[in-house]
């Protein structure tokens, strides 16, 4: 089964920094470090950004040629 | 029951239903019930921040997540008011590629796993590095520098959505 929507793929993106996230709290409270953590707080705070952007430039696409189907978008001009 | 403690019960249970939800998310054809799917994946990871005594994030991640990235990702789906479009069906030899590849990757995972029961088990609730006070006292004595550069990354994402977000400059 092909995922073909872009916000779909962004969610995907979201996911795998959570599981990214999750066994970076895991190791933090093995090794009793709160570097772990606060380093989860800064990959949380990178994340919002990506989305941010990431969601506007997919909107721009949207405007000019009225889908988000990846293969759509494999020339950058027209 | 059965030879666990609650607390692994609670574990197994929020397990089973973050993975559940993750594969909604990316299995269900509308992408109205992926977003709702992801919140519910988020809640159960933030379950399991609670439950490695990780308070202070798991209230940052659902304020976070749930509050700020899904309301995002739901604006921009109504904006788009998207069409159902049947998506086309990969062919067969990237699909047996893929398992090839998926499966290698799940027998490298488990041979990596075989390994993790001498680590012993982590000790829920037994340690207060996740709590507010603690993790404030690192972030701000430690990593003081990248939180103030997290902070222009913030404003710099939030003046380049706004500028790509708008309509075309003359």
């Amino acid at each position: 089964m092909a995922r073909r929507n872009t916000i779909i793929l962004f969610m995907c993106i979201e996911l795998m920094l959570n599981a990214v996230n999750l066994l970076l709290v895991a190791f933090s409270v093995l090794h009793k470090d709160p570097s772990g953590q606060v380093f989860v707080f800064f990959i949380m705070a990178v994340a919002a950004a990506e989305v941010a952007v990431g969601l506007a430039i997919l909107t721009m696409i949207y405007r000019n040629i009225k889908s988000i189907d990846t293969d759509l978008l494999g020339n950058l001009k027209n | 029951m059965l030879g666990y403690t609650i607390t692994q019960w609670i574990f197994g249970i929020l397990s089973f239903l973050a993975i559940m939800f993750a594969l909604m998310v990316v299995f269900s054809r509308n992408p109205v019930n992926s977003v709702l799917y992801l919140v519910l994946t988020f809640f159960c990871i933030a379950g399991h921040y609670v439950l490695l005594n990780a308070q202070f994030l798991a209230v940052v991640h659902i304020a976070v997540y749930a509050g700020a990235i899904m309301v995002l990702f739901l604006f921009v789906i109504m904006l788009m008011n998207l069409n159902e479009d049947a998506e086309p069906q990969k062919t067969m030899i990237s699909k047996v590629i893929a398992g090839v590849i998926g499966g290698l990757l799940l027998i490298v995972l488990v041979g990596a796993l075989k390994g993790t029961s001498q680590l012993g088990l982590i000790q829920y609730g037994h340690s207060d590095i996740g709590l507010v006070k603690q993790l404030g006292n690192v972030l701000f004595h430690e990593f003081l520098f990248p939180f103030e550069i997290v902070s222009v990354l913030l404003l710099s994402a939030l003046v380049g959505a706004i500028m790509i977000g708008k309509k075309e400059i003359k």
